[in-house]
């Protein structure tokens, strides 16, 4: 795993060094005097040699520092770590949806394969696989906020209300911490919207596998043994065939956590959501420079990180992949 | 992958209602971008204030955007730029990809240890982030859309590629032709290259819902098409302004992009039946 963040690392760089783009030119805007433009390059050391460059920027992010924003000119690391707790909410709020309603849909559609309910969820999978999520975003909002008004609109919590003290940067930890029982259920329903969107496509992902893993499982001769034994059918499909199903479902789930993140930049910018996709937003159209870079390695990290879970919960379900 | 013709692929696309209709969708989608010009009912550019948001009607089958242009007509040429876009990506992350695999297949050892190294790395980043920042870095435009999605899309054709060139390799053919003299070009790109083709194909039918949904989000975030393109990210974008009265601006568009995607995902999963019986 180290090497791979090394690896990131060193492409990263080189990757954001080549491509021609400015950072310095779109700070201080076009009409700057060229010694104004010097003095800047000077400043972030644009001007050493790459292979400087490159050992500065290895040197720093060995001691964990991404470097500072040229936009809000404070350390990246301290924006990443102030934003991601926000994505890293909604992220798991979507997951949660997606894992519950996911896996039930996909159990149900293949303990009848081929009825009705099997049927309406495929489509229901492969329609949802093919929304684009700030679409469906949008819908929500359309309706459920503006037409209906049942659940509030886009942010966090209400303008009015304060924001609970800061402890973890989790307003639902937080606003726990602080007993601040308003401000908890003003954000669940301010939550409920950006999550089940988030979480609408990692459903229709996780129920298609559970279906198909489901499936497979209950063909084995060890569900017939069961069913013979005259166990209940809720025994035979919930402690036989679906803790055997779980592998792949695992795979999908880790898969579909790191993707959430990328969902979360769209999702973010519909509900104007304060997290890291948005912070990564404004940082990219404004080319800056190390914030984007520190982005992309953060993201990357995660990537790594949720492998590593992954495989951990593979290892703890399965013994056999222990030994291999 | 292994004894499968297209012969049988598209018979069971065939006998599956699904991936038919899926296959119905695509062929319609082109033929509307094929004849958007004969069909869009008013010009997707021309800006008529005096009917700016009108609901949809008969004049206006999906009403008209915030400067009076007809939305039914934009998202027609919208077809256009997404279809095509896609398209454009598949080839430069198909080529790209399928050229790294097979050469790294064929050169083995110390270079495919590299070049697949590289490739992991590409892998290990989400392809919208991957996107974003190399599209922020071109400059947001058509052109760097291609560019930045194939930037991160190459990876799975390259793996694809090299698995199968691997394969390939160790065949009695290409020994022949290497006792006949041939020269490495000559191998790679007439022997390997023609087997290695179909499994990338098959995977560009996969990866072609997820590319068109990647392009719509990098088009809505601002990194794609600049206004006045009628690019159908863009446009549900535009929408959320006049969000809460005039719904027809974004709903059309956005809706556009689910039939396309879902359409090739359909087309896609009769495809991924065959080669995988499991999922069926």
């Amino acid at each position: 795993m180290a090497l791979v963040i090394w690896r990131v690392m060193t492409i990263t760089f080189f990757v954001a060094r080549g491509i021609p783009a400015d950072p310095v030119g779109a700070i201080l805007g076009p009409q700057a005097p060229p010694e104004a433009i010097e003095q800047e390059r000077q400043r972030w050391g644009l001007d050493k040699p790459i292979y400087v460059q490159y050992a500065r920027y290895m040197e720093s992010l060995l001691r964990g520092d991404l470097g500072r924003s040229l936009r809000t000119r404070r350390p990246v690391l301290q924006d990443i770590l102030q934003f991601f707790p926000t994505t890293a909410e909604l992220a798991l709020a979507a997951l949660l949806i997606g894992v519950v309603f996911g896996i039930s849909v996909g159990v149900i559609s293949a303990v009848y394969p081929g009825r009705v309910v099997d049927h309406a969820s495929r489509v229901f999978a492969i329609v949802g696989l093919s929304m684009p999520a700030f679409w469906l975003g949008l819908l929500l909002l359309l309706g459920f906020y503006y037409k209906l008004g049942w659940l509030p609109g886009p942010g966090q919590l209400p303008y009015w209300l304060p924001r609970p003290p800061r402890a973890t940067g989790f307003l639902i930890i937080d606003s726990l911490l602080a007993q601040d029982w308003t401000a908890l259920t003003a954000y669940l329903r301010h939550l409920s919207m950006p999550a089940f969107t988030l979480g609408w496509i990692s459903t229709a992902a996780i129920a298609r596998i559970t279906r198909a893993s489901m499936l497979e499982v209950l063909r084995e001769e060890y569900i017939k043994t069961a069913r013979m034994k005259g166990l209940k059918e809720e025994r035979v499909v919930m402690r036989h065939a679906f803790k055997n199903a779980l592998l792949p479902i695992i795979t999908v789930v880790g898969i579909r956590l790191a993707s959430l993140l990328e969902g979360a930049v769209l999702t973010e910018t519909v509900f104007a959501w304060p997290g890291l996709g948005r912070y990564a937003t404004h940082s990219f159209l404004s080319i800056d420079f190390n914030a984007v870079v520190g982005v992309a390695i953060f993201t990357a990290f995660l990537y790594a990180f949720c492998n590593l879970v992954v495989d951990l919960f593979y290892a703890y379900l399965n013994p056999k992949s222990r030994y291999m | 992958m292994r004894g499968l013709s297209w012969r049988d692929i598209a018979r069971h696309i065939w006998h599956n209602p699904l991936s038919l209709a899926g296959t119905f969708i695509i062929v319609g989608l082109f033929l509307l971008a094929l004849l958007a010009p004969l069909l869009a009912p008013h010009n997707p550019y021309a800006t008529d204030p005096l009917n700016k948001l009108l609901p949809p009607s008969a004049r206006h089958l999906m009403g008209t955007d915030g400067l009076g242009r007809d939305v039914l007509s934009r998202v027609l040429y919208g077809t256009r730029i997404s279809l095509w876009i896609a398209f454009l990506i598949l080839l430069v992350a198909g080529t790209a990809g399928t050229v790294v695999g097979i050469v790294s297949a064929y050169l083995g050892g110390f270079w495919d240890n590299i070049l697949m190294r590289i490739t992991d790395v590409f892998m290990a980043f989400p392809q919208l982030i991957l996107a974003m920042a190399v599209a922020a870095a071109l400059g947001p435009s058509l052109t760097n859309v291609v560019l930045a999605i194939s930037f991160g899309a190459w990876t799975v054709f390259a793996r694809l590629a090299r698995s199968r060139a691997i394969a390939v390799r160790e065949e009695d053919f290409v020994e022949a032709a290497r006792a006949c003299g041939a020269g490495h070009l000559r191998i790679v790109f007439k022997h390997i290259l023609p087997l290695a083709l179909s499994p990338v194909i098959v995977q560009g039918t996969l990866s072609m819902g997820g590319i068109i949904l990647t392009a719509a989000g990098l088009g809505f975030l601002g990194f794609g098409a600049q206004p006045p393109s009628p690019e159908w990210g863009l446009t549900v974008s535009d929408g959320r302004n006049f969000m809460p009265h005039a719904w027809w601006v974004s709903t059309f568009p956005g809706l556009a992009i689910m039939v396309t995607v879902l359409g090739f995902n359909l087309l896609g999963d009769g495809i991924r039946d065959v080669l995988d019986p499991k999922m069926r």
